[in-house]
């Protein structure tokens, strides 16, 4: 079993994020973390990998893959500390700028590429990368990849070369399955991720990073990037900060102040 | 000068056609008609109720897919929602389509603009003309509702989903007469690769079906780990302002309340007119599903939690005394 995730290099949740003057998300050195719902999708691979007998898994590979700057090796060294066996990082002046069409292009790119060493069985990724929020890289990799498309898992199961999963959404709840390769996107609910371990503490610190151009992957540079974005950050600004807080304690006529405070402010 | 919306074609994607159409769709249909001439996709068959919606709304054509043989829960399958919207987006030939926001429809949306060569906007609050960047605007909130930012869109194409309750409803000048149009659809089977084995719908949400649904409520009340697992104060209050009911994740793994009311980054992205945040610290996960709400009321007993900083109003107190004696007199005032 072969399975690639997609990993993403994410400002802290709790950091103060914003935009450069030119449009794009400020990215400081330091602030970055591994996107924390990635942890589920790695966490799914090394439980799919570890579910095998022992020739299974020892026919098998977990691959973090991503698609960012030099900072970004902080997220894949987190990944090698939860147990991945390998990591690959695409790095190219070119996809700086990148739109979800043009970040997916790369991922698929590179997943293609990994291909060439043996088949992919699996994409796992997680359901969405805490900075943008889109959630659309999955559906636009399946789509890339030619690949059946099972999004938004909060369980799954590898078997017998079929993937089955459940997802809640919307007011429902699906069950979808269908034959490997396929791509997988899991939420939080999937899994609890597993601590680091010491031992692989240590060791992923020099543990090597692969790291890709574009034309290690066979894309040329105005498929991603700015050259490749379908649209354009033409304006932003930090909303006006909010009045202070307006608090009240409450002594027993708390809850006739909170509706007066809707009343007075023609809420009601 | 040449008006755009004579000339621009706009395709909407109706969710619930079979059934009426919910405010978010009605929504749409507003917006729509600022952009230019709307004809609307329905993956179901339209029910009468729908189609005097769009009469109200001035839409002169729906396109109906029709499935021949084929098992009508395919169209649940993201891959062949989109495909047929492509079909309809051909037949129309359409400048712009507009989707609702949720999870569902953003999939859809990137499948479609990514077969299309269509630039994608997620989520926004508004689309408008700019003829200084020759093409749309999409106005959106990110980063938990703290930056707002307008992107637009360089292709000649352009898809967006459209947050709930960003746009005023309003009726067209004129009702319209509705032609209904068939057209085919035959997935390909890249888009048939994944099955559906079942689909379920869930029950009303908490506490009955007289409930305004979370994503698109105006009012929200919410409920957290301060509960300790009776959402009955939260449920009172909500009634009397007439709005859903909404959780933390907390709430949720508790077991407390069902998955569909969890508000954040990992569940339901609200924005309503009012929300009022109770037992809940206000934990970045949560905020950033709930940041761009209007009005932030938050109730909870410690004064120092990080929820207070982002609220309009607050109390400090228990909520188990606050919210119903807050329901109680919005009950006596609105009489
Ligand atoms: C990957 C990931 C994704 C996540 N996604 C989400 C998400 O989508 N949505 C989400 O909500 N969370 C999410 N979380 C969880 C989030 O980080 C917080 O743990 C959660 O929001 C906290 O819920 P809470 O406010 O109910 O509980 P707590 O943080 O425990 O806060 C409870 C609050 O209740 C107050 N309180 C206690 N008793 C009373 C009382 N009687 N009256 C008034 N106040 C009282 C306390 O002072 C406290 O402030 C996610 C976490 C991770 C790791």
């Amino acid at each position: 079993m072969r399975i690639v995730v997609p990993v993403k290099h994410v400002p802290d949740i709790h950091s103060n994020r914003q935009f450069t003057p030119d449009g794009r998300t400020a990215r400081g050195a330091d602030d970055g973390t591994l996107n924390e719902l990635d942890e589920n999708a790695i966490e799914a691979a090394l439980q799919i990998v570890e579910a095998l007998g022992a020739e299974g898994r020892a026919a098998s590979e977990v691959i973090a893959l991503t698609v960012g700057p030099v900072e970004a090796d902080a997220a894949l060294r987190k990944a090698y500390q939860l147990g991945v066996d390998r990591a690959v990082r695409l790095t190219d002046p070119a996809i700086a700028g990148s739109d979800v069409f043009g970040t997916a292009t790369a991922i698929a790119a590179a997943v293609r590429t990994l291909e060439e060493s043996g088949p992919v069985d699996l994409v796992i990724t997680g359901m969405a990368a805490l900075d943008g929020l889109g959630s659309v890289v999955p559906a636009l990799l399946s789509a890339d990849l030619g690949l059946p498309q099972l999004t938004l898992a909060s369980r799954l199961t590898v078997a017998d070369g079929r993937v089955e999963i459940d997802r809640d959404l919307d007011g429902v709840t699906e069950t979808l399955t269908a034959s490997l390769p396929a791509v997988v996107s899991v939420t939080d609910h999937v899994n609890t991720p597993r601590y680091p371990n010491f031992k692989l503490i240590m060791a992923a610190r020099s543990k090597e990073i692969v790291a890709w151009d574009l034309a290690a992957v066979g894309l040329a540079p105005d498929a991603v990037g700015e050259a490749g974005a379908r649209t354009r950050v033409v304006s932003s600004a930090p909303r006006p900060p909010r009045e202070p807080v307006e608090l009240v304690v409450d002594k027993g006529e708390g809850g006739r102040a909170l509706a007066d405070y809707l009343i007075r402010n023609d809420l009601v | 000068m040449v008006d755009l919306r004579d000339a621009r074609s706009v395709l909407i994607v109706l969710d619930t056609p079979a059934a009426g159409l919910r405010s978010p769709a009605l929504e749409l249909l507003t917006l729509a008609r600022t952009l230019g001439r709307t004809t609307a996709v329905a993956l179901t068959e339209p029910s009468a109720e729908t189609l005097a919606s769009l009469s109200d709304h001035g839409v002169e054509r729906v396109l109906v897919a029709d499935l021949g043989a084929l098992d009508p829960s395919v169209v649940h399958l993201t891959p062949v929602a989109a495909e047929a919207i492509e079909a309809a987006l051909v037949a129309c030939r359409a400048d712009v389509v507009l989707f609702t926001s949720s999870f569902v429809n953003t999939e859809a949306a990137a499948r479609l603009a990514a077969s299309t060569r269509s630039g994608l906007v997620l989520d926004v609050a508004g689309v408008t003309d700019d003829p200084a960047q020759s093409g749309l605007v999409g106005a959106k909130r990110v980063f938990a509702g703290s930056w707002d930012v307008s992107c637009a869109v360089t292709t000649p194409m352009a898809v967006f989903t459209v947050r709930a309750n960003a746009v005023v409803q309003a009726l067209a000048a004129e009702p319209s007469t509705v032609e209904v149009e068939r057209f085919a659809v035959v997935p390909t089977p890249a888009s048939t690769a994944a099955t559906l084995v079942d689909r379920v719908l869930h029950e009303a949400p908490v506490g009955g079906s007289g409930r305004p649904a979370l994503a698109e409520a105006a009012y929200v009340v919410a409920g957290g780990r301060g509960t300790l697992g009776d959402f009955a104060p939260v449920e009172d209050l909500a009634d009397a302002l007439g709005a859903a009911v909404g959780a933390t994740r907390d709430a949720v793994d508790e077991g407390w309340v069902g998955h569909d009311a969890q508000i954040g980054q990992t569940g339901v992205t609200i924005a309503p007119r009012v929300y009022v945040g109770a037992g809940i610290s206000g934990a970045p996960h949560h905020r950033g599903g709930m940041q761009a709400s209007g009005v932030i009321i938050a109730v909870n007993n410690d004064p120092d939690s990080p929820i207070f900083e982002i609220a309009d109003f607050g109390v400090v107190g228990d909520m188990a005394e606050v919210l119903p004696q807050a329901a109680a007199e919005i009950r006596r005032h609105k009489g």
